[in-house]
């Protein structure tokens, strides 16, 4: 059998090309989430940039065959730098009818879509609800067609293991991952790797899933399917060490960074929830750590428990998205009067109400800011990518400890499950998080203040001589008995508004990328910095003057944020909401700026945001 | 936790200087004394007492208690003491709650606590009413009660917080009354020998709002007919001249009998706290509800053998270490596949 190097030039031609997106389609129990991340991890390891969005249905195993039950993965990997994973795909992975029919509308014209053929009988297609057979009836025409037996072929390389059917046609999925590292050159050793480590205990399964992975390459080999293979050579990102971080491996690791950095025991109290429960499943790994998680009765207690944990001097955080925010509205009063220092973290998802549990959304901005009784500010941090949510967290949890506040991290289900490479810093080179524990009893008060950051002392049960009382009745300045005084009330409110607006000083100052003033601004928050950056670029390209700037700080918001807005003539937020950053802006500093709103539980598409500048400033302005 | 070279704590040590806002004739007063004269025996150093609270009238309680203190938020006080628990074992956690706050709004907070076994101690004041919204009927308000919020009588069927705390697994379960200092006092002092949960229900008097709630159970002439106190390895004997008691029927229900007549203390059930199941202790639990039985208090339940939740979690943390080394986190950030670009 030929290798690779000497296949004859002129049969099968080798391409170079910067950069390709690649989409795993099939139902939620074809392993597409795993293909896919084997897949991500091969090209990462190879040194191509990359940004993935998994994207999979709220049920578990939806009937099979059946549109709700498709799952899908896609990566966009690139010898440059990718912000995104891509607006349309080149090619497609289709294990069954449902999965073609959802996402052949995304493949490029004259991409390639390889199909699982054995997957398309009259049976097949009725669960798609499709009256023609697409492989027969030219409605893929324009696009380079590869019907694969993925089903036989995967049994027949696998018959002598004395496997049942049901365990072979498992191992499809690698069948067709081995014809994708065929036609993009890639080594299967990184899977082989994982597959030997994962069925460590079952090496027969881990037998069969490299036979298959193996077989589905020498088959492109041997019958010369794609009569061209493609090569993305390496990505040329900062010096440094890298590994693929997905948005929640980043948080946890951003939490057991802070704790330590802080010398505290890290305390996380969740209750399981999509997209967030990843951050549970992480932390409660690292028992080597000293990481203490509490699976709570519910999100209530997921919370108290933490502020239980704050107030016997945890570095203690809660995880959970939109429907558990708002169970947790109460509690976080408790810590804002309280003063214990604690982060929430937000993934957010669709809403309202259970909404889209596993689609993106970035509409509970107003919720973190604002959604309390009474005046309760609270500092909100968003992480602009996946690598990102490690550095917030470090960052909240330094906010959280040094102001004695709780701090609320919003993420959301993209940046959750999405991964990039991430340069992985050393321990060393992140400062230090200094906390001092109140020891002396001589002139201690529980509300006495620090002169320059407003947070009080905290004393942590254990201690002789602190003995005191907290609660969520309004506190006396400096003493912390209950005080229902009408000026004393006023005061406190104003000290803790105060003492949130204070933590600008630790906000740094903001640069919009792109032009440092012209004809717009795009202010962007959160998941939307990939294809905003990416788009930006773009129509910079075009002779626009255009800038960007991402905000990381929502409250307080960096203190130069006024005057960026002013330097610019028109200013452009586009949210996946109804326009809730616009609402602050437009509120705050009285600019007259417009959105882009996008609610389809999906991220911008690049050309959805090049198109609202292009309408915003005119084709003809185009220099 | 150490207790040498401390001088022996006093009663005034727990008192605080907060001025008590309970109404004049409160049951919450004698409950507070009570806490207060047992807390200095116990050997533990004050600074590592947390009263942990919620919201309603009890929920005042740690303000009075010169120890660490947290009055949180309504029905939470189980979940926050749960936290301050598993993360430091070491501290003595007492949880003060009400009808309304431990059995309707943190219902779920209190089963859960309980069945996990975290070591904390919930002393649940039981007035039968809500007394800090002035008057409507609580979870353990009688069924047709007049309130402010029923005026046609309660539709509710109460929960027996005993019951409830023996169906949840709780592994201790005790009653005491207000006016029953010495025997409240041995009780708390019983719930705070045992390491894992303890839940005491204590019959409490909200004199402004459901006066009388436990007449029946207090009056000194009726309540040795109506009260039946439990003792580990003694029969069960109640009535005035201690001549009734309890006796097990062949179906394996319970029946009143009349001492004498050929029927001895022998005969009786033989009151069982440390055993494993829960069922024997539930059976007693509900025997008040049927004519002719008396309420029983003192420890229904009183078996210490299952692991406490916080040292489960955190033995696992010290196993792990012990075999894998302390976490370094250098070599976890590097973890997995990785790559170096130059």
């Amino acid at each position: 059998m030929s290798t690779l190097m000497d296949v004859p030039a002129g049969k099968t031609k080798r391409e170079v090309i910067d950069q390709a997106v690649i989409r795993f389609a099939g139902d939620s129990g074809d392993g597409m989430q795993i293909t896919g991340s084997q897949f991500t991890n091969t090209v990462a390891l190879y040194g191509n940039d990359i940004a993935t969005f998994p994207d999979y249905p709220a049920e578990i195993r939806a009937p099979a065959g059946t549109v709700p039950g498709v799952s899908g993965f896609q990566l966009n990997f690139s010898s440059e730098e990718v912000h995104t994973p891509g607006d349309s795909i080149d090619v497609l992975i289709a294990m069954n009818p449902a999965a073609l029919k959802v996402n052949v509308g995304d493949l490029k014209a004259n991409g390639i879509a390889i199909i699982n053929s054995d997957s398309f009988k009259e049976s097949d297609l009725r669960k798609a609800h499709l009256t023609t057979n697409p492989l027969e009836d030219h409605s893929l025409d324009k696009f380079r067609v590869f019907p694969v037996e993925l089903q036989r072929l995967t049994r027949s390389a696998l018959q002598h293991l004395g496997l049942d059917a049901k365990a072979m046609d498992r191992c499809k999925n690698f069948f067709a991952l081995g014809m994708c590292y065929w036609l993009y050159n890639r080594s299967m050793e990184p899977t082989v790797r994982w597959i030997d480590d994962k069925f460590k205990k079952k090496p027969l399964l881990a037998e069969a899933n490299k036979l298959a992975l193996k077989a589905g390459y020498s088959y492109c080999e041997a019958t010369e399917a794609f009569q061209i293979s493609y090569e993305i050579p390496p990505a040329q990102l900062s010096p440094g060490l890298y590994r693929n971080l997905s948005g929640n491996q980043a948080l946890a690791l951003g939490f057991v960074t802070a704790a330590k950095k802080a010398g505290l025991k890290l305390f996380l109290g969740s209750y399981p929830i999509t997209p967030a429960s990843d951050i549970l499943h992480e932390l409660s790994q690292y028992k080597d750590f000293g990481v203490l998680t509490f699976q709570a009765e519910d999100e209530i207690a997921a919370i108290t428990s933490s502020i239980g944990a704050s107030y016997a001097g945890c570095l203690a955080i809660t995880s959970t998205s939109g429907p558990g925010m708002a169970l947790k509205t109460e509690a976080l009063g408790l810590a804002v009067m309280t003063e214990l220092p604690l982060v929430i973290c937000n993934i957010q998802r669709g809403g309202p109400s259970t909404g889209l549990p596993t689609k993106t959304e970035q509409a509970d901005l107003l919720q973190a800011l604002f959604g309390r009784n009474s005046e309760a500010p609270i500092p909100v941090l968003a992480a602009a990518t996946p690598g990102d949510c490690f550095w917030i967290a470090v960052e909240a949890s330094r906010i959280a400890l040094k102001y004695m506040v709780p701090v609320i991290i919003l993420s959301d289900g993209y940046l959750a499950n999405g991964a990039e490479p991430w340069r992985i810093p050393s321990v060393e080179e992140i400062p230090g998080i200094p906390v001092r524990f109140a020891t002396d009893p001589e002139g201690f008060l529980p509300y006495k203040r620090d002169p320059e950051t407003l947070a009080r002392p905290w004393a942590i049960p254990g201690t002789p001589g602190l003995e005191h009382r907290i609660g969520g009745l309004e506190k006396q300045d400096v003493t912390g008995n209950i005080n229902y005084e009408p000026l004393n009330h006023e005061k406190m409110v104003r000290i803790r508004a105060a003492k949130i607006d204070a933590i600008v000083q630790d906000v740094p100052n903001v640069l919009p990328s792109g032009d440092p003033e012209g004809d717009l601004l795009l202010v962007s928050w959160g998941s939307t910095y990939g294809s905003i950056t990416q788009a930006v670029k773009a129509e910079r390209a075009k002779g626009r003057k255009l800038g960007h700037l991402h905000l990381r700080y929502l409250n307080p918001l960096p203190a130069n944020l006024g005057d960026i807005l002013k330097r610019y003539r028109k200013i452009l937020v586009p949210e996946l909401n109804m326009g809730q950053l616009l609402w602050v802006l437009r509120a705050k500093y009285l600019v007259d700026a417009v959105g882009l709103n996008k609610i389809q539980g999906r991220p911008f598409k690049q050309n959805e945001l090049e198109q609202k500048i292009e309408e915003l400033l005119g084709r003809q302005e185009a220099r | 936790m150490t207790t040498t070279a401390l001088p022996p704590l006093t009663k005034k040590d727990f008192q605080t200087d907060q001025e008590v806002r309970w109404c004049p004739g409160c049951g919450d007063y004698a409950i507070l004394a009570a806490v207060q004269a047992v807390f200095p025996e116990l050997g533990v150093p004050r600074e590592n007492f947390v009263v942990v609270s919620g919201i309603g009238c009890s929920s005042r309680f740690p303000y009075y208690m010169n120890t660490y203190g947290f009055h949180s938020i309504h029905g939470r006080a189980p979940a926050v003491a749960s936290g301050i628990k598993i993360a430091h074992p070491e501290l003595e956690v007492w949880v003060a709650t009400g009808d309304g706050d431990a059995l309707a709004i943190g219902g779920n907070h209190t089963i859960h606590m309980l069945r996990r076994n975290v070591g904390i101690k919930v002393l649940l004041f039981n007035n039968r009413i809500y007394g800090l919204t002035k008057g409507q009927y609580s979870p353990t308000s009688e069924f047709h009660k007049i309130t402010k919020s029923t005026p046609f009588g309660s539709p509710d069927h109460p929960f027996n917080p005993v019951s409830l705390a023996i169906g949840a697994e709780a592994t201790f379960v005790a009653r005491a009354v207000d006016v029953f200092q010495a025997h409240l006092k041995d009780t708390l002092k019983a719930a705070a020998a045992h390491k894992g949960s303890a839940f005491v229900e204590i019959l409490q008097n909200c004199n402004i709002f459901n006066d009388g709630a436990w007449t029946g159970l207090t009056e000194k002439d009726t309540r040795s007919e109506h009260v039946m106190q439990l003792e580990h390895g003694k029969p069960l004997v109640f009535g005035k001249n201690r001549d009734k008691g309890i006796r097990r029927k062949s179906d394996g229900d319970i029946e009143v009998v009349p001492l004498g007549n050929g029927i001895a203390e022998s005969d009786l059930v033989v009151h069982d706290a440390h055993h494993p199941r829960p069922s024997y202790a539930f059976l007693l639990s509900h025997m008040e509800h049927r004519p002719g039985f008396p309420t029983p208090i003192g420890v229904f339940r009183a078996w210490d053998d299952l692991p406490r939740y916080e040292d489960v979690i955190n033995d696992q943390v010290r196993e792990v270490i012990a075999k894998k080394g302390p976490g370094d986190l250098n070599r976890l950030l590097r973890a997995g596949d990785t790559w170096e670009v130059k």
